[in-house]
């Protein structure tokens, strides 16, 4: 199939995509990933299924860890299948997915990051080879669905669709709801710190109980997390069959190698072995800016990104215990959410022992959150004077924070933003030129 | 003796970080050196007694299953009748109604500690910004400030005052917001409402404790209104409206 030439119109679409991008980029209209999209699905409505044909699909979603899941499992795939198709920036709804077929070889695999609310929608189209589904919580709510209403949706298209595999994690019960649809799903045990938004039962409205330590859950009702194909142990990753494989990432934090476990059972699926894709994946230092180290305000900065209160769970277990000043900078814009009461269901009470620093365009809002947390902090509304501020602030406290000599190549202040506070950040770093040391890994940097 | 300040069913009501509403009451209390404890009573064990009540916001199976249990248990209509205060907001709101609608648009008996009912609203759901004269001045509080996200359109009894008169925001749908009685009070204002109406936390605790309480440095909450009434004003102005209209916001 994949021989046959494509129709006319979809050829036109195809060069009218890569020309809109180079444009947009070129004129600095955007990252030169949606306009083109967008052009080519005018031209050709179909385009999306015409670029898929013939390619080996997987499709990866949930609320955290789209990106560097995408990112992992396409960088495991590179070695056996060849560099695949992939939206690397998070351009994650139908127009990011069309550049990103666009822009590759017609017979290369896919490997595309997707919004949950496209997800049914795009299996219905692709009919994708794996599907990778990565957890469900409370995220832009303003914007999207009630959770429940996603899980179900989710479930619907995998009853209908014949998808082959479907990685799924069973730590999570929305998830599991959705996968246990499918007719093989392959068990993942990725791990699930916030469960606010999973007590209810999705088969029964009962009470889902939760086993202590993360060893799973069951509902009376009979609804419980299914027996693992694949569990991490520690820094190994551990297989049904016993098959053992320890997992050294240059990514830092418990939910990167989830994130890890995720991506090479997705590319096991896909034929590619275990050992293979862990040690591609191993490799891989940053992602889209996540994790790099960037100089802002003339200090070395590790930047995060944390967008929701799951999110934010998972990176404070990384980032609460340190000594280093952190700036946390928190917008409202249509791509974060416009509304930011959850930043109460962030314990923040956890980053109490460090100076921190309020910033970004609703840093009044976190001011007042981390002011009832007893948490000390200053509130700089700029995001690069914030970190000024926080370094400053940090040295005339000696007793509080242990410093790293200037000079060293240590990180000295860390930033954790909500989407475009994170990205904002990255954009002025480079604009100054200033991210030399950009692709090192801060999690090296700092250990 | 210390002040309990119960959170209602905080494993099925609070998906717009209700919760910050206890923390916010318990933070005020401690500050004026009145001892006080936040209690976050489980859907799964019956209701403790205590001084004063939060209820948040939830999704619909979740509102369902609350409401069911609050129905069985007459822990706070008696906490009520003490003259225990009650704050309820989104979700719990319509909990403590008559009657709200499931997800099919089924009316859903309430608590009924207010005389109020909800029913399904025919258009989109209302989501923004929502800014609310208060509606009785007696009560001594400056203008609310808050977010809302609900389907829901309120009705309030004969007997019920609402608790602001709106100047942007849906609310109960009708230029109101909210329902108070006594001292029980309902508002769409979800979330952390009381962070960003401190004086309102204050009012609430005033009744709990019966006397009047001292002040507070409240730099912070007043940097913040003060932010949110601006952008306010700034977004109805002549020039914010074209703005918004070019960004194409609503």
């Amino acid at each position: 199939m994949s021989r046959r030439p494509l129709p006319t119109r979809t050829r036109a679409a195809v060069a009218v995509t890569r020309a809109v991008n180079v444009l947009s980029r070129r004129f600095g209209a955007g990252s030169g990933t949606v306009a083109g999209g967008h052009a080519g699905l005018a031209i050709d409505p179909r385009l999306l299924e015409h670029l898929a044909a013939g390619r080996r699909v997987a499709l990866v979603s949930g609320t955290n860890g789209k990106t560097t899941t995408t990112r992992l499992l396409a960088v495991a795939l590179e070695g056996s299948l060849g560099s695949p198709a992939t939206n690397a920036t998070g351009s994650n709804m139908p127009a990011g997915h069309v550049t990103a077929l666009a822009a590759a070889p017609s017979g290369a695999p896919a490997v595309l990051e997707v919004d949950e609310g496209y997800l049914p929608g795009l299996v219905d189209r692709l009919c994708p080879e794996v599907v990778v589904l990565l957890n469900l919580s409370r995220d832009q709510l303003d914007r999207t669905n009630e959770v429940r209403m996603v899980a179900n949706r989710w479930r619907r298209a995998l009853t209908t669709a014949p998808v082959a595999s479907v990685v799924a994690n069973a730590d999570d019960p929305l998830v599991t709801w959705a996968a246990s649809a499918a007719e093989k799903p392959v068990w993942v045990g990725a791990g699930l710190s916030w469960r606010e938004d999973a007590v209810a039962c999705p088969a029964c409205g009962g009470r889902i109980e939760f086993a202590p330590g993360g060893n799973g859950w069951a509902c009376a009702c009979g609804f419980a997390r299914p027996r693992l194909d694949v569990s991490l142990e520690g820094d190994d990753v551990v297989l049904a069959d016993g098959r053992r494989f320890p997992v050294a990432l240059a990514l830092p934090g418990r939910f990167n190698r989830a994130n890890a476990a995720m991506a090479a059972a997705a590319a096991a699926a896909l034929g590619v072995g275990w050992e293979d894709s862990l040690a591609r994946i191993a490799a891989v230092d940053e992602v889209a800016g996540r994790f790099s180290l960037v100089e802002v305000g003339g200090r070395r900065t590790r930047v995060m990104l944390a967008k929701n209160p799951a999110g934010w769970r998972e990176l404070l277990d990384l980032v609460g215990p340190g000594e280093r000043p952190v700036v946390v900078g928190i917008n409202a814009r249509v791509a974060d959410g416009r509304d930011p009461s959850w930043l109460w269901d962030v314990p923040f009470e956890r980053l109490g022992a460090r100076t921190v620093v309020a910033t970004g365009e609703r840093c009044r809002d976190l001011a007042v959150r981390l002011h009832y947390a007893e948490v000390r902090h200053l509130t700089v509304r700029d995001e690069v004077a914030a970190v000024r501020a926080a370094w400053i602030a940090a040295t005339r406290e000696p007793a509080r924070t242990q410093l790293e000599e200037p000079g060293t190549e240590k990180v000295e202040v860390d930033f954790v933003g909500n989407y475009t506070a994170f990205t904002d950040l990255l954009a002025r770093a480079a604009s100054r030129g200033a991210s030399r040391s950009a692709s090192r890994s801060a999690s090296r940097g700092a250990s | 003796m210390s002040l309990a300040v119960v959170v209602v069913h905080p494993d099925l009501l609070g998906t717009y970080g209700d919760g910050g509403n206890g923390m916010v009451l318990v933070q005020r209390a401690r500050w004026r050196g009145i001892d006080a404890e936040l209690v976050e009573a489980a859907s799964g064990a019956p209701l403790p007694e205590g001084d004063l009540y939060c209820l948040g916001g939830g999704e619909d199976v979740a509102q369902r299953a609350s409401a069911e249990r609050l129905r069985s248990d007459d822990t706070l209509l008696r906490a009520v009748d003490r003259g225990a205060p009650v704050l309820a907001v989104c979700a719990g709101y319509q909990i403590l109604g008559r009657t709200f609608p499931s997800a099919d648009g089924r009316p859903v008996r309430g608590a009924g500690l207010l005389d109020v009912a909800t029913s399904k609203g025919p258009g989109r759901r209302a989501v923004g910004e929502v800014l609310a004269e208060p509606a009785d001045a007696a009560l001594g509080l400056p203008v609310l400030t808050g977010f809302e996200n609900h389907a829901g359109l309120t009705a309030r009894g004969p007997g019920v005052a609402p608790l602001g008169r709106l100047s942007a925001g849906v609310g109960n749908g009708d230029g109101t917001d909210g329902a108070i009685s006594g001292r029980v009070v309902g508002t769409y204002l979800h979330g952390p409402v009381l962070a960003r109406n401190p004086a309102l936390a204050d009012l609430l605790l005033s009744w709990a404790v019966g006397s009047p309480l001292d002040a507070l440095d409240d730099a912070e909450e007043d940097a913040l209104r003060e932010e949110r009434l601006a952008e306010m004003r700034a977004r109805r102005s002549p020039r914010g409206r074209v703005a918004r209209y070019l960004r194409g916001s609503p």
